[in-house]
């Protein structure tokens, strides 16, 4: 449904590179995932997707029209949500939605099985102005008008940067749900734990791809064993852990600190590591193999 | 590290705007060289809050100081002894790096003098050198969020107020961040942070948890967890924050 090949794009007149021949497609009914911090060239992909940026080279496809000729019916396909609020302040929510899908030739009540669950939550404010609404609520808003006209594919820049983890929740369950009205859904997101939630994700940094897999393919490719470590006064365990580098790399997640062997030269890392916190004096030591997340997936590529 | 003598002190610190309670009766302390965390969902009235810590906005009833003085009566002086720092403003993208420190500085009420000692050795610290003279919209954004963080506390502020400081930063820059964060701690200074991410919530020595405007939850993260019955961060901040009626998002 959508496929890139090779896809270069440089700012500043070749001086600042944003997306390094960056290959990868997503199939029809998918829900994808791009994931990687600010600057990681998320924006660019997503604006010669829709269109709205020409590649320097390389080749890319949105519902089977090339993104360079055939940019006006990709253009009446897609849906785009993108990262900063773009509606209209000054008209009111249902006036928004109203304006959007005559735009695209539709209507409120043509698609409304679509919007359906999440306008039920804004119809209580259709009469308030878009500029008046709530964070929350605006986010709502504006996945609303980029579905109105059911596109084929949606694209989603960051919707969640910046919203509390009970609410990004809620906007994943959103998600899931449009994934069974078979609208192909790209969305980006600075934020690991979410990458769990997608079909397939990829993982990108400074312009280039790191990897491209399922959350579970990125997880069991893993290379050895994490091990998550904990003890008395962690901010002590911290300096006598990050002493040892480059024997073994560390480094704090959540209550626990995530410990991996370097270049696998500690055949016995867990012994090792009881070892040297009994022999510094700890106590309640705690040194477990876990299962790595995307976050310790996504630091390995960083840091090798 | 953490000491008991309080920062922030508030008691049933309450704004209203109209019939709306965006803050209602928070009573809470925060100690010397400590860390601590403000949570909640949007809209919980964390930024209300805030902005009447730091002098911004004028509570409507109930009492508070912060770094010794009222936030009724002293904005200014309080004004002089926090810094500020958040993910959305932070730094001029179009002054140097240099320019910025100079600006702010200028700002936090230090001499020319003091100015130059400060920025030549945080230049040197953070490792700038040969961006000193670069314009900081074209530094990468965890460059930029270091550089303001060492920015808000140049004037060596009683506290420093960080809101959202690590939002869209890559995970090994975010933990750099931290470490930035434990050092300002350790040299006396109050850290006040709000959050997204769960993870950094069990960084800090202390977290709040407001709901519809009420602190829910107050305590170290183990306590709340051990309290709440729940393994992680993440199912404490659900447990409270799922039962919110109003909200922004």
């Amino acid at each position: 449904m959508v496929t890139l090949s090779k896809i270069t794009k440089t700012y500043s007149k070749g001086t600042v590179t944003a997306v390094t021949d960056v290959s990868f497609s997503v199939k029809a009914g998918e829900l994808f995932g791009l994931i990687g911090p600010d600057g990681a060239g998320k924006s660019s992909i997503f604006r010669i997707l829709t269109t709205l940026l020409l590649p320097d080279s390389g080749k890319a496809t949105v519902a089977g029209h090339d993104v360079i000729t055939g940019y006006r019916q990709i253009r009446s396909q897609v849906g785009y949500m993108p990262g900063r609020f773009s509606l209209y302040p000054d008209l009111t929510v249902e006036e928004n939605i109203q304006f959007f899908a005559t735009v695209f030739n539709s209507s409120i009540t043509e698609n409304y099985h679509l919007i359906e669950d999440i306008y039920v939550q804004l119809e209580p404010f259709k009469k308030r102005r878009a500029g008046k609404l709530s964070g929350g609520m605006k986010q709502k808003l504006a996945l609303c008008c980029a579905l109105i006209h059911k596109p084929t594919v949606l694209f989603l820049n960051e919707p969640t940067t910046g919203v509390d983890p009970v609410s990004r929740k809620e906007f994943w369950e959103m998600l899931r749900r449009l994934k069974t009205q078979g609208i192909t859904v790209l969305v980006s997101t600075p934020y690991m734990d979410e990458a769990a939630l997608c079909d397939r994700i990829a993982l990108i940094q400074h312009g280039n791809l790191l990897a491209i897999d399922s959350p579970d393919g990125i997880v069991n490719a893993y290379p050895g064993t994490l091990y998550a470590v904990k003890a008395d006064d962690m901010p002590r365990v911290m300096q006598v852990l990050a002493a040892h580098e480059p024997r073994f790399t560390s480094y704090i997640f959540g209550e626990y600190i995530h410990v991996d062997t370097y270049n696998g030269n500690t055949p016995d890392l867990p012994g090792e590591l009881k070892d040297l916190l009994t022999k510094s004096g700890f106590n309640d030591i705690e040194v477990k193999p876990i299962t790595p997340t995307i976050e310790d997936c996504f630091i390995k590529m960083l840091t090798t | 590290m953490t000491s008991l003598e309080p920062v922030i002190k508030t008691e049933k610190l309450t704004k209203r705007f109209g019939d709306f309670i965006a803050t209602n009766e928070i009573t809470f302390e925060v100690y010397k060289g400590e860390i601590f965390g403000f949570l909640g969902a949007n809209g919980a009235g964390k930024t209300t809050a805030m902005r009447m810590l730091c002098g911004l906005s004028r509570p409507t009833s109930g009492k508070a100081t912060v770094a010794g003085f009222d936030v009724y009566r002293q904005t200014e002086q309080i004004k002089r002894h926090i810094g500020y720092m958040s993910q959305k403003f932070s730094l001029y993208e179009d002054l140097t790096v240099l320019e910025n420190i100079r600006f702010f500085g200028g700002i936090y009420g230090l001499n020319n003098q003091q100015l130059r000692v400060k920025s030549d050795g945080l230049i040197e610290r953070l490792g700038l050198q040969s961006e000193a003279k670069k314009l900081v919209g074209d530094l990468p954004l965890g460059w930029k969020q270091k550089l303001a963080f060492s920015v808000s506390i140049l004037h060596e502020p009683d506290i420093v107020f960080l809101d959202e400081p690590t939002g869209g930063v890559d995970p090994v820059t975010r933990r750099q961040f931290w470490a930035m964060i434990y050092e300002a701690a350790s040299r006396g200074i109050t850290l006040f942070v709000t959050t997204h991410y769960m993870d950094e919530a069990e960084y800090c020595h202390r977290i709040s948890i407001m709901v519809d405007g009420r602190i829910e939850a107050l305590g170290t993260p183990a306590g709340l967890k051990t309290k709440l019955k729940e393994p992680s961060m993440d199912g404490v901040f659900y447990q409270l924050a799922r039962g919110a009626k109003r909200g922004d998002s």
